[in-house]
């Protein structure tokens, strides 16, 4: 499947932006990790802004950046969200709440916890009616993502924001599902070249296993590691260093993607 | 707001508008793919047919919250039959009730047994597993926080967060016990999961990804659903009521189906049952109300009907979303009204089931199909007097027709819409 990339969002651990992390990515200048600077979106009402969790803020951070690069409408472009975990912090509020009498989870606890609260705040935020697909696929969860955000723009010929996210739960959940850090990526994809397309992905699912493409940097390889989303930063690491690239990204335990980038 | 009105202008006024997006339908042939089998598992049964004969006997399977130590005055739709029951040994670590009811689904209606002929037929590595869940294992975790290590806080050493609590431990299970290696994922977008799955497998089959799909949804009972809608004030103390004047909330169920979908062939009969069309849709209005005018599910119903290639009047039944609450049930009426007058027999068979959250798109989509298969119109048990301001074919009773195309629809928190179009080929 071919499809072109017109936006880039990025926030990561030292990894503040597309634009900041751009030269660091590619190889060209040293990444130095940071807290993630998790900051809330200032496209959301502040009702919403206030009871927004990390899941959000990473969304609408790098879901605001990729479209103010690409030119794009928000309201014009369906959404592929995909994580591991859904609000980390608040899974684990509500299992104790559940845990002790009286089991009261607040209304917003509960409307927060569903996979898809990112993609419900980013819908409202955006003004988009257009469809929207929140997935897991574990750690697998960024290749699921690309696939179906793959699937729509070729097939259905739609513009795709497609918005990866996970954060790190709190103990004793981060004790079974380490995750290490906050980190969220978002790619603008269309199915048709335009004055705004950076690069051509051609993306096949692949049977069988293949050497994952791994980050020169070890900070960054460890970030790939630990967080399922940043399983993307080969990707975004292909296209900060503007050259054609092939690199191949695990899916599950016995299939994998391969990505052709070729800079437009 | 002054900033984010600036924002929002940033963002519209450099929109490019020399490509065309935003469109999702017309550029498929759906009538290509034929659902070559289906199964269901809930509380009014084990198997599709045991759901068929709940819906003509209108025996509900709603009964007094009897479930954990769960205190509230609420009915739930409880599947008795996994109490006793655990998933295959050597897939143990899966071992939670959401993959017990998927496992006991699989067993019915010879299901395995298609797959494992799909298997042979495609491969293993091009059939897809497309699955929704909204809480996956969760009731694991719940039941797990209650027995952390006193001194050091952490979970039992039994607790396996990968296969159970997490969303993906569904397809992944699933994917294993039906030794399939294809693309899989979960949909988790809360109660319209299980019916976009659909869209998801159809995008993936016209894309070559693979060559047939498994594609359904489990979600099963846990506190932090029962006590999560308690707290929106959503769940009634009465066996939910859809569409009646005093209708005042859900009915929390627990159910699983799946269907295997395939591409159809010169081979297919004139009665092959055939996905033909999907429509998705977002609310954009808020996280746990639907659009007070049903805008979303407005424009899903449109576009499933678009991609679909048929108008209003084809539709023959439309088993309704319906979840009891006061809210859900005037926007969808409205919505439903506005797309296909009031002449369209319709209803919503929760009364039934229970609302079964992400495998409420699943299992409805099959009792659609049941409807086409047995020329059925399934009325509506519990409501008693329907809603004066909702002017639609609203059925109480059940009824026989002739039903060649039905509509399902499923909405969900976030303002996730989604409706089917299933029956047979024109």
């Amino acid at each position: 499947m071919r499809l072109y990339v017109e936006g880039i969002g990025l926030l990561g651990p030292g990894l503040d932006g597309w634009a900041a992390s751009r030269e660091v990515l590619a190889g060209d200048a040293p990444y130095t990790p940071a807290p993630t600077n998790l900051r809330a979106s200032d496209m959301l009402p502040p009702a919403e802004r206030r009871r927004a969790g990390v899941p959000i803020k990473l969304a609408l951070a790098v879901g605001q950046e990729a479209f103010l690069q690409s030119g794009r409408a928000t309201s014009a472009a369906a959404t592929v969200f995909t994580s591991s975990g859904g609000d980390n912090d608040n899974v684990h509020a509500i299992n104790g709440i559940l845990a002790t009498a009286p089991r009261e989870v607040s209304p917003t606890r509960f409307h927060n916890s569903v996979h898809n609260a990112a993609a419900g705040y980013w819908c409202i935020a955006a003004g988009t009616h257009e469809p929207s697909t929140s997935l897991c696929a574990y750690d697998a969860s960024f290749a699921a993502g690309l696939l179906e955000s793959a699937a729509q723009a070729t097939v259905d010929n739609a513009l795709v924001a497609l918005i990866a996210y996970d954060h790190c739960y709190p103990e004793p959940l981060h004790a079974v599902r380490p995750i290490t850090a906050a980190f969220g990526l978002a790619l603008i994809l269309t199915s048709r070249q335009s004055d705004q397309s950076i690069a051509a992905l051609d993306v096949d699912f692949v049977p069988g296993k293949a050497a994952e493409t791994a980050m020169q940097d070890a900070g960054l390889e460890a970030l790939r590691r630990g967080v399922p989303a940043a399983r993307g930063l080969p990707l975004l690491a292909a296209l900060a260093g503007s050259k054609p690239a092939q690199i191949s990204i695990d899916y599950l335990d016995d299939n994998h993607l391969d990505i052709r980038v070729t800079p437009c | 707001m002054a900033e984010k009105r600036d924002l929002n202008h940033v963002i519209k006024s450099k929109t490019v508008t020399s490509i065309p997006s935003g469109k999702y339908y017309g550029s498929l042939d759906l009538q290509s793919l034929v659902i070559s089998h289906h199964t269901l598992a809930n509380s009014l049964g084990l198997g599709s047919s045991a759901t068929m004969d709940a819906l003509r006997t209108r025996c509900s399977g709603l009964a007094p919250c009897a479930f954990e130590d769960v205190d509230l005055e609420a009915y739930i739709a409880k599947v008795d039959a996994l109490d006793s029951y655990r998933v295959r040994a050597d897939l143990s670590a899966y071992d939670c009730r959401n993959n017990r009811l998927a496992q006991l689904c699989l067993e019915q209606d010879g299901f395995e047994k298609a797959v494992a002929a799909a298997r042979k037929k495609y491969g293993a590595a091009r059939i897809g597993v497309f699955l929704g869940t909204s809480t996956s294992g969760i009731l694991q975790t719940e039941l797990a926080y209650r027995h952390l290590d006193p001194q050091t806080g952490a979970l039992p050493a039994d607790f396996h967060y990968a296969e159970t609590q997490n969303s993906y431990s569904l397809a992944s299970f699933v994917t294993r016990y039906l030794e399939l290696t294809g693309p899989s994922f979960v949909v988790s977008s809360a109660c319209s999961s299980s019916a976009k799955v659909f869209a998801n497998a159809q995008r993936m089959m016209a894309a070559g990804v693979c060559d047939a799909a498994v594609v359904g949804g489990v979600d099963s009972l846990c506190l932090s659903t029962l006590y999560g809608f308690n707290s929106l004030g959503l769940v009634s103390r009465f066996p939910c009521r859809p569409y009646d004047a005093d209708r005042d909330g859900i009915s929390v169920g627990e159910g699983a189906g799946f269907v295997l979908l395939e591409r159809a062939t010169s081979e297919n009969s004139s009665t092959a049952m055939y996905l033909l069309g999907v429509g998705e849709s977002s609310d954009a209005y808020h996280m746990s109300t639907p659009h007070p005018e049903g805008l979303g599910a407005k424009m899903a119903m449109q576009r499933a009907l678009q991609s679909a290639g048929l108008q209003a009047g084809d539709i023959d039944y439309i088993n309704l979303h319906g979840t009891a609450t006061k809210s859900n049930d005037a926007s969808e009426g409205k919505a439903v009204a506005d797309v296909f007058g009031t002449s369209v027999p319709c209803s919503s068979t929760k009364g039934w089931t229970g609302h079964l959250l992400g495998a409420a798109g699943i299992t409805e989509a099959v009792i659609a199909m049941l409807a086409v298969e047995h020329g059925f119109i399934p009325g509506s048990v519990n409501t008693q007097r329907l809603d004066p301001t909702i002017p639609l074919d609203y059925r109480i009773e059940n009824g026989e027709a002739r039903v060649e195309r039905v509509l399902s629809n499923s909405f969900g928190f976030g303002g996730s819409n989604c409706s089917l179009v299933l029956g047979r080929k024109a």
